[in-house]
């Protein structure tokens, strides 16, 4: 057996682990469903309840996407502009730390005063909470980009542009892939935080509403769902990842010096 | 009429009306670089005149921090002369009236390209060559490289990636690049710097042959007074910084030359009094 694997069976046997200790403890402690409902308890509110979720997860995963694009767009146009001229990146660093240090939640009643409650907060809310990772990473890419790799280019008497375009930006590539792992996952987080606060729809509403209701394993059916949906998300940008820069995390075993 | 344009427009005329065989490829007149200002101001070159034929091979010695590398920054344009003028091709460096290749110590093959792919990337940037990759001449070119690197030994290594390679195959694809969009001017700065003893005389051969089937104008920057001696036409030593060039001599040996000439006594000679010049001026 190989250690990949090795690992991954342990890691299966951990998260299965985890919740049988969980459903076990629960019984053993005799706890209250209206504290800590069981993992199967809660398995099966998810499948009875599943067809009144379904819209809500289609709501909070169109809201993450959305804003998460709008943040991609605006976060590489931001990025480019700051990382392309050494001056700019100085310049413009400390007021980036600045606003990325904010905490997102804060920004939340600002868009419900503006927008209204509903979609539009929360699609703007998940923009703004991953448009800062993607500008530092782009920025840092291209400013980091060494002189030499550059000076091949200038001596041929490329333009500015061919530059960026045939070094600056695949350069990148690597910094903004993994940019975009930590930006999908924020975005998640930034929509679902304002279904929570301000919204009559998708899972963060969901929860809050099963919560005054006292429907615990609901909360929890939400809660699943919110870590399903995450892993999936952060999963996939990871993969692309691999496969879109493995230039930078290349595997040693096939070279040959 | 100030004095730099002044100097330009007499060498045009100079070059226009010239009777002589050969025009120059690169002419230095009393260039000099300071970098910084007021007192932390760094002289990296002192005023240099230095002149290169079309299809000549100048070899620049001489101690660390001399200032050779300032000469191929200037030449390429990488930097502005703080005073006086680089004429490339009879016309200012940065007007890029010859076309120009270039070869650092530090590879710098773009890791996220094949070798295949790096060397093509002047034929993607530099006119006439531009024009044309986007169409059906990118099959042509894809021979082109494949020929080149099969030229250099490195034939079936076109699809693997810089990781993938040695120092040394690292290095023959770098000189590989310089040279894919048949420069008139090839610049070297110290390219096999870092390589063993046996593959660097293996690649001085190369260089030879792929210099006596071109014929660009070479500059080629490196602290091996050997390597200068072997390939070069002429040799230029410079003194420590700021540097500027005590003694410009040719190599008054037939090319080809064959490699075992460097053992030669007469080789040796010349090698050992190029060493003791430089001693000199680094005390």
């Amino acid at each position: 057996m190989t250690e990949a694997k090795r690992i991954k069976i342990m890691s299966f046997s951990l998260i299965f682990g985890f919740f049988l200790t969980w459903e076990f403890l629960c019984i053993l402690l005799n706890v209250s469903d209206l504290v800590l409902p069981r993992p199967t308890e809660i398995i099966v509110t998810l499948w009875v309840k599943f067809p009144i979720l379904w819209p809500h997860i289609l709501q909070t995963l169109y809201s993450t996407l959305v804003g998460f694009v709008l943040g991609v767009g605006i976060g590489v146009a931001l990025g480019v502009m700051v990382g392309t001229s050494r001056v700019a990146y100085a310049v413009a660093y400390p007021l980036l730390v600045g606003f990325s240090s904010i905490p997102k939640v804060a920004v939340v009643p600002i868009f419900v005063l503006w927008f209204g409650s509903g979609t539009t907060p929360a699609i703007l809310t998940a923009m703004v909470i991953c448009v800062f990772p993607i500008v530092v990473n782009i920025a840092t890419g291209l400013a980091t980009t060494e002189p030499d790799l550059e000076d091949v280019l200038k001596t041929l008497g490329a333009s500015k542009s061919e530059i960026l375009w045939n070094v600056g930006l695949p350069r990148t590539m690597p910094y903004f892939f993994a940019s975009l792992k930590v930006a999908i996952t924020l975005s998640f987080v930034g929509a679902v935080l304002s279904e929570t606060v301000a919204s009559n729809r998708g899972i963060g509403n969901v929860m809050m509403t099963a919560s005054s209701n006292f429907q615990v394993s609901l909360v929890f059916a939400g809660l699943i769902i919110l870590a399903v949906l995450g892993v999936v998300l952060y999963s996939f940008f990871s993969v692309l990842e691999r496969r879109v820069t493995g230039w930078a995390t290349r595997d040693t075993d096939i070279a040959i010096t | 009429m100030n004095v730099k344009t002044q100097v330009i427009a007499e060498t045009e005329a100079i070059s226009d009306s010239s009777t002589l065989p050969r025009r120059s490829a690169v002419e230095l007149q009393s260039a000099s670089v300071v970098f910084g200002s007021g007192d932390k101001a760094v002289t990296a070159l002192s005023p240099t005149t230095l002149r290169l034929d079309a299809g000549d091979f100048v070899a620049l010695v001489g101690p660390s921090g001399c200032g050779k590398s300032t000469i191929l920054r200037l030449v390429s344009n990488l930097i502005a002369p703080s005073s006086g003028v680089v004429l490339v091709g009879g016309r200012e460096a940065k007007v890029k009236e010859l076309r120009i290749g270039m070869a650092f110590q530090n590879p710098t093959m773009l890791p996220w390209l094949t070798i295949e792919q790096n060397v093509m990337m002047p034929l993607k940037i530099v006119p006439p060559f531009k024009h044309s990759f986007r169409q059906d001449r990118k099959g042509a070119f894809r021979d082109r490289v494949h020929a080149l690197l099969a030229q250099v030994g490195l034939a079936g290594f076109a699809n693997h990636y810089p990781w993938q390679l040695s120092g040394g195959m690292l290095q023959r694809s770098n000189l590989c690049r310089a040279l894919i969009h048949e420069p008139d001017l090839l610049l070297l700065d110290e390219p096999f710097g870092a390589l063993d003893q046996f593959t660097r005389e293996e690649l001085w051969q190369i260089l030879q042959d792929l210099y006596l089937d071109r014929k660009p104008t070479v500059l080629l920057v490196t602290h091996d007074l050997r390597e200068a001696g072997f390939l070069a036409k002429r040799i230029c030593v410079m003194s420590a910084r700021p540097g500027r060039i005590i003694s410009d001599e040719p190599v008054n040996i037939p090319q080809p030359r064959d490699i075992g000439m460097i053992y030669g006594s007469e080789f040796v000679e010349m090698t050992q009094g190029l060493r003791e010049l430089i001693a000199q001026v680094r005390k």
